[in-house]
This record gives structure tokens, C-alpha cells and sequence, in this order.
């Protein structure tokens, strides 16, 4: 049987090279950063050479970084941080309908506390309009937060205006990046973003650790209280092979970034081709023109997802509907929805996700695979 | 060697755990699959497919090495089988939700589920036995080896075309001997308690389910009567009542009295003494042949018209369309409108229906 693995958006890999040079901190002697000892000294160094690393992929100081568990660590504390920081200049949030949950659910949370939020519509191409943004911000409007590449779609949103537009009108911007920094040249000061998270498991590093950029002097306030670490911005003691792993990791991707990205253009065409040569339906893409190609997220009309993906399973390939972290909940995509797709067609979506590592031949035999199993499907279900 | 791809419906027990031990034991690709039949609130609270459950299928599986899926059949259970549930008691009748559930969750939605897979079979942990017979060119139902596990009641509306891709492998089987093979198997689950009574209703009060479920609105109340009609009471509404019924009445007349009827149209329950809580035959819908086509003479049977009843000597005529009429040899108790009757010949399941109305 196949092992194809075609949801690198959920997660990816650990690249050899990362593992291998964890494995020191995890069997080697300990070594807390903060202590005074060599060990100690070891394990500092080695997490402020992978600070260097992850603020080079974003184009930041790397006092400007501070690590944290993940993605989900990175949104919260950067959309509470926020928001606690500024309470007293603003109650008003701006962010957008199709952000990850980790930030959609902080900034939920955050309406209970008392703030307001406004959440901006996509356009049908899943692109939300920057345009759209600046004209739901109030004059107590203290944080804007637009993801920089949609996890569902790959649809590349328009941070740059955004954020220029968000800092104009005195509030602070926040882009959640993590699908972003693996395939786009993101730069904080280009893009002029305030706060900017991103995790390693999307990027072939080991999965429980993430950053979020915080540009200095932004009102911001930690949410883990309990020690020095990170200066004062995250208390815990570090995770120092996940941290290890991030650099190794990041440092690995600076330099393969742009021909990654050209490379998954290429899967992605080839994919849809295979796809539409076995399928005898209209098959409807998700993904706009603007988007990260890595992630292609398909509607198969007639067959359903979840099906799909089973028999897509039992040949070795796997892919997902939507994002990992929705598939559990019986939900149908908020993004999808979102963008005004048909609740039918929602239910047809299938999402493929590429790292640089995936071959033409995996992508073929994928794009073909789900083809021949939804026109066997949707056959089945027009004749009963 | 290949004996083909089988859907095993898994429910995080014992049952079904060792069915999909079993059959991969023998040879077949097997796939498991959970069903989630309840909303989000409720999976957490214990009763069948809770996030444990799930869970706990999804484990089994791996141990054995074999593919697992979760399904939400969330929306088609509240519709087929709680509404069903629901109306049937505001009908005056008494509901059998496993066998809705059987009709329409498994050997509907998951059986098409399963094809749609590319699978050859669905398989259950049901107590039955499945053989084919050549003489009459048709697949026949017997019941489990072990009788007292024996749960073809639940299974008289499986069809030529449903039994022909379903597997029963427990049914050769005692339960005893199949918590054995669960830790033979090495099976997590060997040990987890029987589930009880309604899935959806953990506590098995079916009338807190029926307030809750109607908002709080209070159930209308209405009139007992006695035979002749009297009022003779007040009762708390129609689908907390079932016939038979002798407790949490809550009226004296003296004697000892029995829902004898229950009347949705003037919204009246009917008490009596316990004789006429009998029956000397019932007519019924929907019914299913398995054991031979449609019969247009009277059938000698033993009827069984619930669960947990006793079988009972009958003559069964054959009505119009899918409708019959059963005579007992001798007069049964608490013949319920809504619930099954199944009918046997010896070992083998003949046929069965639902239950319309009590002669």
C-alpha cells in the first residue's frame, strides 16, 4: 500500500537533520537556560542561536521573539495580550470570519470579558478585503487581527494594506502567520505587523513550540506569570529541544523558501490535473489565484468529503476536509461558509496540503486516486 | 487468503470489539466504524457514543491494527429515531428505538456507508445467526446460540439484500465466551460494563427525557377512565403511560388496576382489572418475511411482542398488503401498539411487524 502524506497543514515531518540535533538536549546532560552552571550556559546558548534563526525567517530582532508552546499559545497571548494591555484606550477588536479558531475563539472569549469584536467577511474568493477592515474600525478600535495565509484555502490575505491601514488609524496589528512563514518571504517590518505568530510542526520542526513576534515598545502583557524567561514575556522554563528543533528548522527553510514555493505551484497544477482526468464532474477549487499553492482544497460535487478521504485512507493517501483541529467537530467549515460555498459543496470538500519534500509522482497518484473515487461515489449516490 | 473487506460498527464495548477481532482473525480486511448519534452536549455524558466510547473504538482498533472512522449520523438519529420516539409516545404507543436505530442508522445509513468503502459486508456484534439456505435460495435468520443473549427481535426487518452483506460472528457464541476471547484478544475493553436500556436515555427515565425534551412545556394532562368510561382520575399526560402498567398510577379504586388502553384522541387513559390487560391477538404493519416469501395461508408461529417476553403459541393470517393479523392460542398479556412482534419457527426468526392494535 501507498504511504502518501498529503496534510502538511495539519502538521509535517521532523526533517533528520532537526531531530538529530535535538537529540543533545533530549538525552544529553540537562541544562536549564536560566541557570548559572555550564549546563545552564549550554542551554542558553543554544536557545538564543535558534532565536537568531526563527527572527531571521520573519525579518526581526531576535529580542523581538519569544517562543511559546505553539500556535495556539501564540494567537492567545497575542490577541489577550492585546486587549488587556489597551483595555483602558479601547473595547473594540477587529479580526476577520476565517481566522484559525485559536484566534477566532480568544477573540469570543474576549467579548465575554467585555470587549467588542467585529468580525469581516471574506470575499467569495476567501480573500477579505483590507478595504472592508479599515471601514469596521472605530475610534476605540485597539487591535486588528487578519491572518496572513488562510489554513483552509491558502487564500494570501492582504496584510500589508491591512496592517498599514490598522497602524493609521492607532491600532495595533497582529497577523497569525503560521501558514504563511513556511512558504512566503514574510518580513515584519515590510508588512508592518505588530505582533506575528507562527509555530514549527508546519515547517518540519517538532510539534509544542511556536513564537510570536512582538515588536518592541507594541502594549502588550504576558499571560504566564512565574518567572524571567523570554524577559518577563513567558514564564516557564523553556522547552529546549523543541526550541533547538524550531532553529534548526527555520534555518533550514530561509534558504529553500522561494524554490519551495515554485515547487508546490507545480504540485498543485499537477495535482488538479489528475484530479479533473479521472473525476467526470465539474470540480469546484477553493484556492484563488493569490494563494500559498501548497494547500489545494477541492470540491468533488456529488461525493462526500468525509468518504472520500476514508477510501483515500485505505489506499495510503492522506488528506483532510478543512482543518485538522474542525474535522473532529462535526462542524462544516466556518471558513467555507464564510465564503458563501453551498452547504452541498462544503460537504465535497477535500483539502490536500504539500511540504517542499512532496514528489509530482505522490501528487499524481493522489490527484488521481480522489478523482476515480468520487465519480465511483457520486455515481453510487445519483443511481441510488 | 481473502475473504473480503468488512465494516465493523464499533460501539467501544465488548461486543463489537471482539466481532472485529474475530473477523480479522478469519481473514477479512477489517474496517471500524463508530456511529455519533448525539449532539456535542450530550457526548460526554455517558450512554452510547460518548467521546469515551469513541475513543475506546478508536483504541481497539488500533491494537488490532485495522483503519477506524467516526460518522455523524447526528442529524438522521434525532429524526429517525428520537422523533420517532418522541411521537410514538404522543401517539399513545410504545416506541422500540433499537429497532429504528437497527432500520435506519445501521442497516440503512451505515451499510451504504460501508459500500460506499468498497466493502463486501457490515458486520455487528448482534447475538444472531445468518445461514443461506439452498432449498428455499434464501438467506434465513436463526437465533444466537446463546438464547438468553439472543437479540433477533431487534433484527426481523433485515431484508434478502441486507442479510445477503451482514455478518453476525457472535452469534456461534456464548457471552461468557466472549469476554474470554476479549482477553485473549488483549482487548482494552474486556472488562467494560453491559450498556443498559435506551442509549440516549443513560438514566432509563423515559419521561424526564420527554419533559426535557419539550422544553419544559408541560405534557397536557387528562382523564383516566375506567371501562365503562368514568372518570376516575387525572394522569400526568399520555406518553408517560404504556399498557400493562400497574405502578405510579396514582388512584385508588379499590382493587388493583392496569392500563388497559390509551386513547390520543380524547387524550384518555383507560383503567381496568388485569384480565383485560390480556389479548387474544393483535394486528400488525410493516411486517417482514425472511424465512420464505409472503405467505397466503395462516402460518403456525411462536409471536413474541416484546424483548423480553416469553413466546407464545399464535396463528399468524396474512392481511392485505404488508399487514397481519395474529390470533394466540392463548390470550397474552399487555399486547403494546408500537412495539415489535417477531415471529419464530423453532431456531429461525419467520418474520415480524409492528404492533397497530390489540383484538
Amino acid at each position: 500500500m501507498a504511504a502518501i502524506y498529503l496534510d502538511h497543514a495539519a502538521t509535517t515531518f521532523v526533517l533528520p537533520e532537526v531531530r538529530a540535533a535535538m537529540e543533545p538536549y533530549l538525552g544529553g546532560p540537562p541544562g536549564n537556560p536560566s541557570s548559572i552552571h555550564q549546563f545552564g550556559r549550554r542551554a542558553k546558548a543554544a536557545v538564543e542561536d535558534a532565536r537568531d534563526a526563527v527572527a531571521a525567517l520573519i525579518g526581526a530582532p531576535p529580542s523581538d521573539v519569544v517562543f511559546t508552546s505553539g500556535g495556539t499559545e501564540a494567537d492567545n497571548a497575542a490577541l489577550i495580550g492585546a486587549a488587556l494591555a489597551l483595555r483602558d484606550r479601547g473595547r473594540h477588536i477587529v479580526t476577520t470570519a476565517i481566522e484559525h479558531h485559536a484566534v477566532l475563539h480568544a477573540a469570543q472569549w474576549l467579548e465575554t470579558m467585555g470587549f467588542e469584536v467585529s468580525y469581516v467577511e471574506p470575499r467569495p474568493d476567501g480573500v477579505v478585503d483590507a478595504g472592508m477592515v479599515a471601514r469596521v474600525m472605530r475610534s476605540d478600535t485597539i487591535l486588528v487581527s487578519v491572518m496572513w495565509v488562510n489554513n483552509e484555502t491558502g487564500a494570501i490575505q492582504p496584510v500589508r494594506e491591512a496592517a498599514g491601514l490598522a497602524r493609521e488609524r492607532g491600532a495595533i496589528f497582529h497577523t497569525d502567520a503560521v501558514q504563511a512563514v513556511p512558504w512566503l518571504p514574510v518580513d515584519v517590518e515590510e508588512a508592518g505587523c505588530d505582533l506575528l505568530s507562527m509555530s514549527a510542526h508546519k515547517l518540519h520542526g517538532p510539534s509544542g513550540i511556536g513564537a510570536l513576534y512582538i515588536r518592541r515598545g507594541t502594549p502588550w502583557m504576558p499571560l504566564l506569570r512565574g518567572g524571567a524567561q523570554e524577559r518577563g514575556r513567558r514564564a516557564g522554563t523553556e522547552n529546549l529541544p523543541g526550541v533547538v528543533g524550531f532553529g534548526v528548522a527555520a534555518a533550514r527553510l530561509l534558504s529553500k523558501r522561494r524554490t519551495g514555493f515554485e515547487h508546490a505551484a507545480r504540485l498543485k497544477a499537477a495535482l488538479l490535473q489528475a484530479a479533473r482526468e479521472e473525476f467526470d464532474g465539474e470540480i469546484v477549487v477553493h484556492s484563488p489565484e493569490r494563494a500559498v499553492p501548497a494547500i489545494v482544497n477541492v470540491a468533488f460535487p456529488g461525493a462526500a468529503a468525509e468518504t472520500v478521504l476514508m477510501n483515500l485512507d485505505l489506499q495510503g493517501i492522506a488528506a483532510s476536509s478543512g482543518s485538522a483541529c474542525t474535522s473532529g467537530s462535526l462542524q462544516p467549515s466556518h471558513v467555507l461558509k464564510a465564503m458563501g460555498v453551498p452547504d452541498s459543496v462544503i460537504r465535497s470538500s477535500v483539502r490536500f496540503s504539500f511540504s517542499v519534500e512532496t514528489t509530482m509522482e505522490e501528487v499524481e497518484t493522489a490527484g488521481r486516486a480522489a478523482g476515480r473515487i468520487a465519480r465511483r461515489l457520486r455515481r453510487r449516490n445519483s443511481h441510488g | 487468503m481473502d475473504k473480503g473487506t468488512v465494516v465493523v460498527a464499533m460501539s467501544g464495548g465488548v461486543d463489537s470489539s471482539v466481532t472485529a477481532a474475530l473477523l480479522k482473525e478469519q481473514g477479512y480486511d477489517v474496517i471500524g466504524i463508530t456511529m455519533r448519534l448525539r449532539g456535542h452536549d450530550e457526548e460526554s455524558s455517558g450512554g452510547c457514543c460518548s467521546v469515551d466510547d469513541v475513543n475506546d473504538a478508536r483504541r481497539v482498533c488500533q491494537s488490532l491494527g485495522i483503519p477506524f472512522y467516526a460518522v455523524n449520523y447526528r442529524d438522521a438519529f434525532e429524526k429517525r429515531v428520537i422523533q420517532y420516539f418522541e411521537e410514538e409516545y404522543k401517539r399513545g404507543r410504545t416506541p422500540n428505538p433499537c429497532i429504528a436505530c437497527n432500520m435506519y442508522m445501521k442497516y440503512d445509513l451505515l451499510l451504504a456507508q460501508a459500500m460506499d468503502l468498497g466493502a463486501d459486508y457490515l458486520a455487528t456484534g448482534h447475538y444472531a445467526r445468518i445461514a443461506y439456505d439452498e432449498d428455499r435460495a434464501r438467506y434465513v435468520l436463526r437465533k444466537a446460540v446463546d438464547r438468553r443473549k439472543d437479540q433477533t427481535y431487534v433484527l426481523y426487518h433485515l431484508t434478502q439484500e441486507q442479510l445477503a452483506r451482514t455478518l453476525f460472528p457472535l452469534g456461534g457464541y456464548e457471552k461468557t465466551q466472549v469476554r474470554e476471547l476479549a482477553k485473549r484478544f488483549g482487548l482494552r475493553v474486556a472488562n467494560k460494563p453491559e450498556s443498559q436500556d435506551i442509549c440516549f436515555i443513560p438514566n432509563g427515565d423515559h419521561g424526564e427525557f420527554l419533559r426535557r425534551r419539550s422544553g419544559g412545556e408541560p405534557v397536557s394532562q387528562g382523564e383516566f377512565v375506567d371501562i365503562e368510561g368514568n372518570v376516575v382520575g387525572t394522569h400526568q399526560g399520555i406518553p408517560f403511560y404504556t399498557i400493562g402498567q400497574r405502578k405510579g398510577l396514582g388512584v385508588a379504586l379499590g382493587h388493583p388496576v392496569y392500563v388497559v388502553d390509551i386513547l390520543p384522541e380524547t387524550n384518555r387513559v383507560v383503567l381496568g382489572s388485569e384480565d383485560r390487560v390480556f389479548a387474544r391477538g393483535l394486528t400488525a404493519s410493516g411486517v417482514n418475511w425472511i424465512a420464505a416469501a409472503r405467505p397466503d395461508h395462516p402460518l403456525r408461529v411462536a409471536a413474541k411482542i416484546r424483548y423480553a417476553a416469553p413466546e407464545a403459541p399464535a396463528t399468524v393470517y396474512p392481511e392485505r398488503g404488508d399487514r397481519i393479523r395474529v390470533e394466540f392460542d392463548e390470550p397474552q398479556r399487555a399486547v403494546t401498539p408500537g412495539q415489535a412482534v417477531v415471529f419464530y419457527q423453532g431456531s429461525e426468526v419467520v418474520g415480524g411487524g409492528t404492533i397497530e392494535g390489540r383484538l
